[in-house]
């Protein structure tokens, strides 16, 4: 085992971070919006929302990483850094999940709630930001949490089309030059699991909490 | 800048598209039948079995669960490459797509068993049945049967994700297409195409997967509510 | 007539509670024997041993024929022999009423779907209900769901059914119909135990009530002791069950 691989793992290891980190603040910009439009009382823009989610789920996300890799160029702008590129990718992917999981939590507690903020003559956007939202806030963390961990597993596709260095983009050249798979793709996997694992746990403990706090 | 979009070079490549779609699709049933074979079977041992098993069960399922498919995929198949072992590619991917699903089945299948309740099994314990009757007839049948939505959403996934075998070499739908792509050079057409056949082969597994759920529980067929 | 339910001296403790102190009585061949008392009597717990499904820590208990504290006991024979009903019907979901009754002479019994369906057809129509036999349990009421697990205990003809307060979770209308269901089984001729809070049906039913009140029989005898109580506990229990 040489030290500049493990360096090398490291580094792919940061940058697994900050691709998921970005993922996750631009996809839940996005979702929080896809979410609002899934739930509007405008049938278009609902039915735009449905079909918007149904193809992000439909596509395998590799599929995405190439549109979002060479697209932009055909329409005229300078390609895409494999950064930007997965970004752009993971967030459209990420942002039809986090709609659906969190138009899920809004309903959940919207329609017992909806017509009691009703009564107290609050506007539609007032109802939902003083009554609704922060109740769902609070039923979407676990599930929220649990995501994460499907974005940071998900920033290894990265590695392929758009060619994005994170960490098991890293581990197979190391591999190329050292053909240890078990111990260069085992030690990846190991850190994968390092960030995942307790984000697992943390959002089956959340749910827990939750699930006694509404008994 | 304009860009002349050209699908008819694509497009012209058909026959090895149709081929990709064919692997895919083979690689997808094979990793379904073994994926809910091992899964069922972790998960009967996750809920019923020893100590030490349910051990290493929970120790497989949240291992691949918590790291990603295509490091698995790496691990797995050059692994075994590395130990001189000679397999088909493809028996390769189906092993470690069957490795990956089969840990979010488990998971799936036992919340089903947990979710029998326990007058169910003394009922079954009365009539007098054996463990492993009671086991196949009146925790396993009714358990799948409700969790089938989730574990049908999951094995779409599971096609739309077994893209990701074409980085070991693989030569289904994605993989093919590679080849289209050193030929024709048409890159985002490509990707167009792909997507939409991808988006057809989603809409196709997930009727596949109704048509055969209506046909294992006739329950379902009938009253066409969840259990 | 030789007894066919013989407890003497059972004991049963959940951990540190002892349910079951020191239980004594029998029932003979095709008697209906019901067994009454306040929640938290034993009552139920004593039914669930007469299966088995506690195990008894003191004492002897035989079910026809066997010996129940035994630790090598058939339990397949057993099982055979006593029929048990619950509160919760505890149907198969999954199965229509003809699998539920089916399932298990097929799977114990061995026999073929032809044999199993003619047996399905006899019990079904002792609980009148042999419109329903294609129905799903979710389709039907509770009172016939519970009929149906009645048939489906019956189906193994058993020598001794017991009753684990199967009309608790019905609505007064539709307890009527089990009620008339158990008290034909009964003029049947078939041995009988039930756990019930339906003082008038076991006066009118049962050749023997046994009041069990903290694990132990208090007051046992014919129906009349229904009537004309011996202790002042029995007699607070029956005038408190007639205010409901």
């Amino acid at each position: 085992m040489n030290s500049a691989y493990i360096l090398s793992l490291l580094q792919g290891l940061w940058a697994t971070v900050v691709l998921s980190l970005l993922t996750f603040l631009f996809g839940g910009i996005a979702g929080f919006i896809v979410a609002l439009a899934r739930i509007s009382r405008n049938w278009a823009i609902s039915r735009g929302a449905a079909a918007y989610i149904e193809i992000m789920q439909g596509l395998p996300l590799l599929v995405l990483m190439g549109l979002c890799f060479y697209g932009p160029s055909i329409l005229g702008y300078d390609s895409l850094s494999p950064l930007t590129a997965a970004t752009f990718a993971l967030t459209l992917y990420s942002s039809a999940y986090l709609g659906e999981i969190w138009r899920g939590c809004i309903q959940a507690v919207a329609k017992p709630q909806w017509e009691a903020a009703e009564c107290l003559g609050l506007t539609r956007w007032q109802r939902m930001r003083a009554v609704i939202l922060p109740q769902a806030l609070r039923i979407a963390i676990p599930p929220t949490v649990g995501f994460l961990v499907q974005i940071v597993k998900n920033t290894s596709i990265a590695s392929l089309v758009v060619g994005y260095a994170e960490l098991s983009y890293n581990a197979k050249i190391i591999n190329n030059a050292t053909f240890e798979p078990f111990l260069y793709f085992g030690i990846a996997a190991l850190m994968y699991f390092a960030i995942c694992y307790p984000l697992s746990v943390q959002s089956r403990a959340l749910e827990r909490k939750l699930n006694v706090a509404n008994r | 800048m304009t860009y002349n979009f050209d699908f008819a070079a694509v497009l012209a490549y058909w026959p090895l598209l149709l081929e990709g779609i064919w692997t895919t699709l083979r690689l997808t049933l094979f990793c379904t039948v073994f994926g809910i074979l091992l899964g069922g079977a972790c998960a009967v041992v996750r809920t019923g079995g020893p100590t030490w098993a349910r051990w290493i069960v929970s120790l497989y399922v949240e291992f691949i669960r918590n790291t990603p498919l295509l490091v698995q995929c790496y691990f797995l198949i050059f692994g075994i490459a590395s130990m001189g072992i000679r397999l088909p590619i493809l028996v390769g991917a189906t092993i470690a797509l069957t490795v990956n699903i089969g840990a979010y089945t488990t998971e799936i299948v036992r919340a089903g068993i947990e979710s029998i309740h326990r007058g169910q099994l003394e009922a079954a314990t009365c009539l007098g049945l054996s463990r492993t009757q009671t086991y196949l007839h009146v925790i396993i049948r009714p358990a799948l049967e409700r969790v089938y939505p989730a574990l049908s959403s999951q094995y779409v996934l599971l096609m739309l994700a077994s893209s990701i075998v074409s980085s070991v070499g693989v030569e289904e739908l994605f993989g093919i297409s590679n080849r289209i792509q050193s030929e024709t050079y048409r890159n985002f057409e490509i990707f167009v195409v792909l997507g939409g056949i991808y988006l057809g082969l989603a809409i196709l597994v997930r009727g596949g997967f109704a048509l055969l759920g209506l046909a294992m529980f006739p329950r379902r067929r009938k009253l066409g509510t969840p259990l | 007539m030789s007894p066919i339910v013989e407890l003497k001296d059972v004991r049963k403790s959940f951990g540190e509670l002892e349910v079951l102190k020191g239980v004594t009585f029998e029932v003979n061949r095709g008697e209906v024997a019901a067994i009454i008392g306040q929640s938290g009597s034993g009552k139920s717990t004593a039914l669930r041993c007469m299966d088995r499904l506690e195990t008894i820590q003191g004492g002897s208990m035989l079910i026809c024929g066997h010996e129940l504290h035994d630790d090598d006991i058939d339990l397949k024979s057993l099982r055979r022999d006593v029929g048990i009903v619950f509160q919760s019907y505890n149907l198969f979901p999954h199965l229509t009423v003809a699998e539920n009754i089916m399932l298990a002479p097929r799977m114990v019994k061995g026999m073929k779907q032809r044999q199993a369906r003619e047996i399905a057809d006899t019990v079904i129509a002792k609980v009148g209900l042999r419109e329903k036999m294609d129905c799903y349990p979710e389709q039907l009421s509770g009172g016939q769901q519970q009929r149906v697990a009645i048939a489906r205990s019956l189906a193994m003809e058993p020598k001794l059914m017991l009753f684990d307060e199967v009309t608790s979770a019905l609505d007064p209308q539709l307890t009527g119909e089990v009620l008339r269901v158990m008290e034909q089984l009964a003029a049947d001729g078939m041995t009988m135990i039930l756990v019930t809070h339906e003082m008038a049906f076991a006066r009118k039913v049962a050749d023997r009530v046994i009041y069990m009140r903290d694990g132990k029989v208090h007051e046992m005898g014919s129906s009349d002791i229904l009537r004309m109580p011996a202790t002042p506990e029995l007699a607070a229990f029956v005038a408190e069950s007639a205010e409901h």
